[in-house]
């Protein structure tokens, strides 16, 4: 299924901001938002994993309901995991774009990785 | 126990200073008045901290004394053509200064997370201006409060009961009862369901959105009967709203710096505020989110002209936003070493950006371990300013506080001795390339 993404800040996110290394950040930023109905859609429950693809890359990440955002658009905090999807480019302002990227989403069976290992992998890969 | 009073807190670009800090046998017990966000900071301080300076060997890392790490830190910033210094927000305005200075000496590129905050919102002042104010204003006058694609109760938890909406002001004693809450944005936050009006619009749309609030008050009507998924009716409500309120003042994010349209979305947003000033009293703020990320813009303004990605390459600062911030340089392999400060990138920058930086000599100086530390060649660890260590910083509205410090940090130099004795080293090694070019 195709959205928009939107990336920000959540308490949670800004909370585990120092313990990047550690279950307790996996717990706050890699999860993607999405209204209750397109979960229904996608045939996926809270706490499942789906994959999130953009023209920059894609990322496994847990799912999770939320009925503030309209069906197409889903919400990822900010960090490395809504970051493997944002695309390189600024449109000459130094600003890439970290709201409204166009992805797809699928049902997936990968591993969501932490932080480190997620930045050491599309790092150096 | 220690009780320490109006200490200020070093996380949001609220800088809230009435924290109260309780300590007892070298540890902070207790904190009174701050956010979950100010309290874990104070509370959490010792968490996750780097102990020790360390250098990069192959994978591993190895402990190495301070004057070892400075002075690797030394070479690796004299030996590259064009050094990249970034980061800058989470530290102090001293700091800034040293560093202003170090970018010159080493005709390297200096930028602040402001690139990928709110650095469009810099480029549409430029362009229009910044009718602007202090929150004490807001918090004594305003009478109508727009949040435009923010979310202060996850990003600025205080804002709203410190500033803005529910603190009982000179004029406005009853507090929110004597003010009206709209909530702009894409999705329905936890802000947006304490707004009196909450007008959501399509994401990508906001210009549209703002163009036609312009359009309805200089003209009073648009041809269309729906812009960016709004409805006509409610964007003349609002428009209605934000003419007749005493004094209005419009907050607004990183919602419209980050989607399509970037700094025309603010600069839309500024001439619809100073539009506003024909009719009514009407400012507008940008919810600044590093607690001295303005600082860094204040202090790199006056020491060279430009807030932000500023290029000494040519031997005078040089600004070109899209050319020279951190994310263009390194997307265009157009730096060669980078000295990250205050800040994690590595988390913050998409991948295209880590993946180049990650590859280039890279120091990282940084009191908590993070993602960049994790790809440095040189980690430096420092005191926490705010907490360990006394500085200056600038809160959202430009006003400058000063930072205590509540706690000792034995062991550890503080930002400001590391970038100073970064900035003897260089001074000492170029000079000495400079005698040797002499004597040749």
């Amino acid at each position: 299924m195709e959205f928009i993404l939107i990336t920000g800040r959540t308490m949670h996110q800004g909370e585990a901001l120092h313990a990047k290394c550690t279950d307790e950040y996996v717990e706050a930023c890699a999860v993607c938002e999405m209204n209750p109905e397109d979960m229904k859609a996608l045939g996926v429950k809270e706490g499942d994993v789906v994959k999130v693809i953009s023209e920059a890359g894609e990322v496994d990440v847990y799912v999770k309901p939320c009925e503030g955002l309209d069906r197409g658009i889903v919400f990822i905090p900010m960090g490395p995991w809504a970051n493997a999807v944002v695309p390189a480019g600024t449109d000459s302002t130094g600003m890439p774009s970290f709201k409204g990227v166009r992805v797809r989403i699928e049902r997936s069976k990968g591993k969501v990785l932490r932080g480190d290992e997620l930045v050491m992998r599309y790092a150096y890969d | 126990m220690p009780t320490i009073e109006d200490v200020v807190c070093p996380f949001c670009g609220c800088l809230c200073d009435d924290i109260v800090v309780h300590i007892e046998d070298g540890e902070i017990k207790e904190v009174e008045n701050a956010c979950k966000f100010g309290a874990h900071r104070f509370l959490a301080v010792k968490r996750n901290r780097i102990k020790k300076p360390m250098v990069r060997e192959g994978q591993d890392f190895k402990e190495v004394s301070y004057d070892e790490a400075i002075s690797r830190a030394v070479e690796i910033l004299t030996k590259a053509k064009k050094p990249l210094l970034y980061g800058f927000s989470s530290t102090c305005c001293e700091v800034h200064e040293v560093a202003v200075e170090l970018a010159e000496l080493l005709r390297a590129v200096i930028d602040n997370t402001a690139s990928v905050c709110h650095g469009p919102s810099v480029l549409a002042v430029q362009e229009v201006g910044y009718p602007s104010v202090t929150l004490g204003e807001v918090k004594n006058r305003a009478d109508l409060v727009i949040y435009w694609a923010c979310n202060p109760m996850h990003a600025h938890p205080r804002h709203m009961s410190r500033y803005s909406l529910f603190p009982r002001g000179m004029f406005r004693d009853k507090g929110k009862l004597d003010r009206f809450l709209v909530v702009v944005d894409v999705r329905k936050t936890e802000t947006a369901e304490m707004a009196d009006l909450f007008v959501k619009v399509k994401p990508g749309y906001d210009f549209e959105v703002l163009n036609a609030l312009r359009t309805i008050l200089n003209k009073g009507d648009v041809p269309m009967e729906e812009v960016g998924g709004v409805k006509k009716e409610v964007l003349k409500e609002l428009v209605g709203r934000m003419k007749g309120c005493k004094f209005g003042i419009l907050f607004f994010g990183v919602g419209l710096t980050m989607s399509r349209g970037k700094h025309r979305n603010i600069a839309e947003a500024i001439k619809l505020v100073r539009d506003l000033n024909r009719h009514t009293k009407f400012s507008i703020m940008a919810m600044r989110g590093h607690y001295n990320v303005t600082g860094f813009n204040e202090v790199l303004s006056w020491e060279s002209g430009f807030p932000f990605a500023v290029d000494f390459t040519r031997g005078y600062p040089w600004y070109n936003p899209g050319e020279t911030d951190a994310n263009s340089l390194l997307q265009n392999g157009d730096v060669d070493a980078a000295l990250v400060i205050a800040s994690d990138p590595a988390a913050h920058f998409p991948k295209e950006s880590v993946k180049v930086l990650a590859k280039l000599p890279l120091i990282v100086i940084d009191p908590f371990e993070s993602l960049t530390s994790r790809l440095a060649d040189v980690v430096i660890p420092s005191k926490v300013v705010g907490i360990e260590a006394e500085g200056s910083a600038y809160r959202m509205d430009a006003v400058p506080l000063r930072m205590k410090k509540v706690l000792e940090a034995d062991g550890l130099l503080s930002d400001l001795e590391i970038m100073e004795r970064i900035l003897e080293g260089v001074k000492r090694k170029l000079s000495h390339k400079a005698e040797l070019r002499v004597e040749r």
